[in-house]
C-alpha cells in the first residue's frame, strides 16, 4: 500500500539546491546533495548542516516525570541536572531496545526526548501505556524542526559559545529563537538546533549563509558509522540487549527499570555475541545483512570516505570480539578478510 | 565528480546501461555515465578473472559506490581478455571496466533513454 511521504518545512529548499530525496522511515528525506564524499568531508574538516526534523520529539512533564522516566529509561536521570542531556536507551521487559534517545532535562520537572523517526509511534504507545498519574506525554514532533549543525568550525561559524558537550541553552543564531543542544551523531564537535518548525526555512539560510555545507542523510550515516555510533533498526533492535551492543554504560543496572533484571543476568553470564566495529583488509565493502564467519553478521557497513576502505558493525561470537581478531565476511559469495577494531574506527589523529 | 553527461557515438549501447566499443576483433566494456550518476561517487569496482567466459545480458562484475551495489552487465559474450584494475590495485573507478574477445556482436541499441532511476533490479542494495 502507498503512503503519501511526509515532509519537512525544509522540504523546497532541500529539492532547490539539487538533492536527492528518498523515502526514509516514512518520510521524504535528503540523502545527498553534492555528493556523500564531499559532505562527509565537510563534516570533518569545517562544518556541515543535516535537516533532521524527522525526528520525534516528546515533552514529559509532571511532579512524576522523573519517576516514570526512570521506569522505562536505562540510564540514571539523577545524573543530570536542568541544562543537561544524556543517551539512553528505552528498553522492553527482555532488555531489547525499543530505541535509543537523548533526554533533555528542562528543569527538575520537565524532559524533552528526541527520538528516532521511525520509532516515534512505538516510543509514544510504550511511554503512553506507562503514564501514571503525576506525568504527561505529550508528542510534540510537529511543533519543531531540528538541524544539526556539526564539524569541528559548527559553533564558530554560528556564533555561539563554547559549551560542554551533552548541554543545551535556549540561543539564537541571527536573530531566530532556538535551543542550542551540544549533541550530534557524527563524532565532530557541534550542535543541534531545535527550531519552532515555522522558523526553520529562516534558520536554515542562515546557518548556509555562515558557511555550512548542506549534507544529507548519506553522510549522516557514514560519519556515524566512522565513530561506531549505533544505528537503530541496524545495529540495535528491541531483538538485541544493551550489554550484547556494547552499550553498557549507558545502563544503570542498579535501579530498577524495564527489563534491568534480564540485562544484570545477561551481564553476569556473559553476553554470547558482541556488536563490533571492524575494517576490512582486502577491497570489499560490507553490507547490513552479510555473514560474518562463525556465526555473525554485518549489521551496518560502508565505504569510509576518511579511511578510504571498507568499514562496519557486527554481531560476532564474543570469544571473537576482541580487537585485532581476524573476521570474514561473505561479500555476496567472496569471502573476504576484515580485523575487529577498538571504537571508534576513525580517530583525527590517525588520518594522514 | 559526477560524470560528462554524453552518449558518444561510437559506442554500442545496452539497456541496462552498459557499453561497448568494437575495436577490431575485441570490445572495451564499460557502463554510462548515467549509471555512475545514479549511483553516486563509485568506491569500487569488483572485476571479472581475465578469461573469464561472460554472457550477454548476465553480470560480470560490480560496481559500488557509498550506499549501492550494482551488476555490471556484459552487453555481448565472449571472454575477458584484460580489466581495468588490478586485484589490489587502487585507481579510480573509470567508465571503461574491461576489454573482451567477443563471440557475438551486440546489435546496435541506440542511445538508452533518459529515465530518471535505473532500473530496480539493478540495484541490490539502497539503504
Amino acid at each position: 500500500m502507498a503512503q503519501t511521504l511526509l515532509r519537512t518545512p525544509l522540504h523546497d529548499r532541500h529539492v532547490a539546491l539539487g538533492a536527492r530525496m528518498v523515502p526514509f522511515a516514512g518520510w521524504e528525506m535528503p540523502v545527498q546533495y553534492e555528493g556523500v564524499i564531499p559532505e562527509h568531508k565537510a563534516v570533518r574538516s569545517d562544518c556541515g548542516v543535516f535537516d533532521v526534523s524527522h525526528m520525534g520529539e516528546f515533552e514529559v512533564e509532571g511532579p512524576r516525570a522523573t519517576e516514570l522516566l526512570q521506569a522505562t529509561l536505562s540510564n540514571d536521570l539523577e545524573k543530570i541536572g536542568p541544562g543537561r542531556a544524556q543517551y539512553t536507551l528505552l528498553t522492553n521487559e527482555r532488555g531489547g531496545i525499543i530505541d535509543d534517545l537523548i533526554v533533555y532535562r528542562l528543569d527538575e520537572f520537565r524532559y524533552l526526548l528526541i527520538v528516532n523517526a521511525a520509532n516515534r509511534e512505538p516510543d509514544r504507545r510504550w511511554l503512553r501505556e506507562r503514564e501514571i498519574p503525576g506525568s504527561d506525554v505529550r508528542d510534540v514532533s510537529d511543533e519543531y524542526a531540528l538541524l544539526a549543525v556539526q564539524g569541528p568550525r559548527a559553533i564558530e561559524r554560528l556564533g555561539l559559545p563554547q559549551a560542554e558537550q551533552f548541554t543545551f541553552a535556549e540561543g539564537e543564531i541571527d536573530g531566530i529563537h532556538c535551543l542550542v543542544n551540544r549533541t550530534g551523531y557524527t563524532g565532530e564537535d557541534g550542535c543541534e538546533l531545535l527550531v519552532m518548525a515555522e522558523d526553520a526555512g529562516e534558520l536554515w539560510d542562515r546557518v548556509l549563509v555562515r558557511g555550512a555545507v548542506p549534507c544529507g542523510l548519506g553522510a549522516r550515516d557514514t560519519l556515524r558509522l566512522e565513530v561506531c555510533y549505533p544505528l537503530h533498526g541496524n545495529d540495535i533492535t528491541p531483538e538485541t540487549d544493551a550489554i550484547s551492543a556494547g552499550l553498557g554504560w549507558c545502563c544503570a543496572l542498579d535501579k530498577e527499570f524495564s527489563g534491568a533484571q534480564e540485562l544484570r543476568e545477561i551481564k553476569a553470564l556473559g553476553p554470547v555475541r558482541k556488536l563490533v566495529p571492524f575494517v576490512m583488509e582486502e577491497k570489499a565493502i560490507p553490507r547490513q545483512g552479510m555473514a560474518i564467519e562463525g556465526g555473525g553478521e554485518v549489521t551496518s557497513g560502508t565505504h569510509s570516505p576518511m579511511l578510504d576502505k571498507g568499514i562496519g558493525l557486527g554481531y560476532v561470537m564474543a570469544d571473537a570480539a576482541t580487537p585485532d581478531s581476524a573476521l570474514t565476511i561473505d561479500v555476496r559469495g567472496r569471502a573476504r578478510r576484515g580485523r575487529v577494531v577498538k571504537r571508534p574506527i576513525y580517530h583525527r589523529e590517525e588520518a594522514d | 565528480m559526477a560524470a560528462s553527461e554524453t552518449y558518444p557515438d561510437d559506442l554500442k549501447y545496452h539497456k541496462e546501461h552498459d557499453w561497448a566499443r568494437i575495436e577490431g576483433g575485441e570490445a572495451v566494456l564499460g557502463i554510462t555515465w548515467f549509471a555512475q550518476d545514479s549511483l553516486g561517487e563509485l568506491v569500487h569496482y569488483e572485476p571479472p578473472n581475465e578469461g573469464d567466459t561472460i554472457s550477454k545480458d548476465s553480470a560480470y562484475g560490480e560496481v559500488e559506490s557509498v550506499k549501492a551495489v550494482s551488476d555490471v552487465i556484459a552487453p555481448l559474450s565472449g571472454e575477458v581478455l584484460e580489466v581495468n584494475q588490478k586485484d589490489g590495485e587502487r585507481r579510480p573507478v573509470r567508465g571503461r571496466l574491461a576489454r573482451a574477445d567477443p563471440v557475438g556482436r551486440c546489435r546496435r541499441g541506440g542511445v538508452p533513454s533518459r529515465r530518471r532511476r535505473v532500473q530496480a533490479s539493478r540495484r541490490r542494495s539502497l539503504s
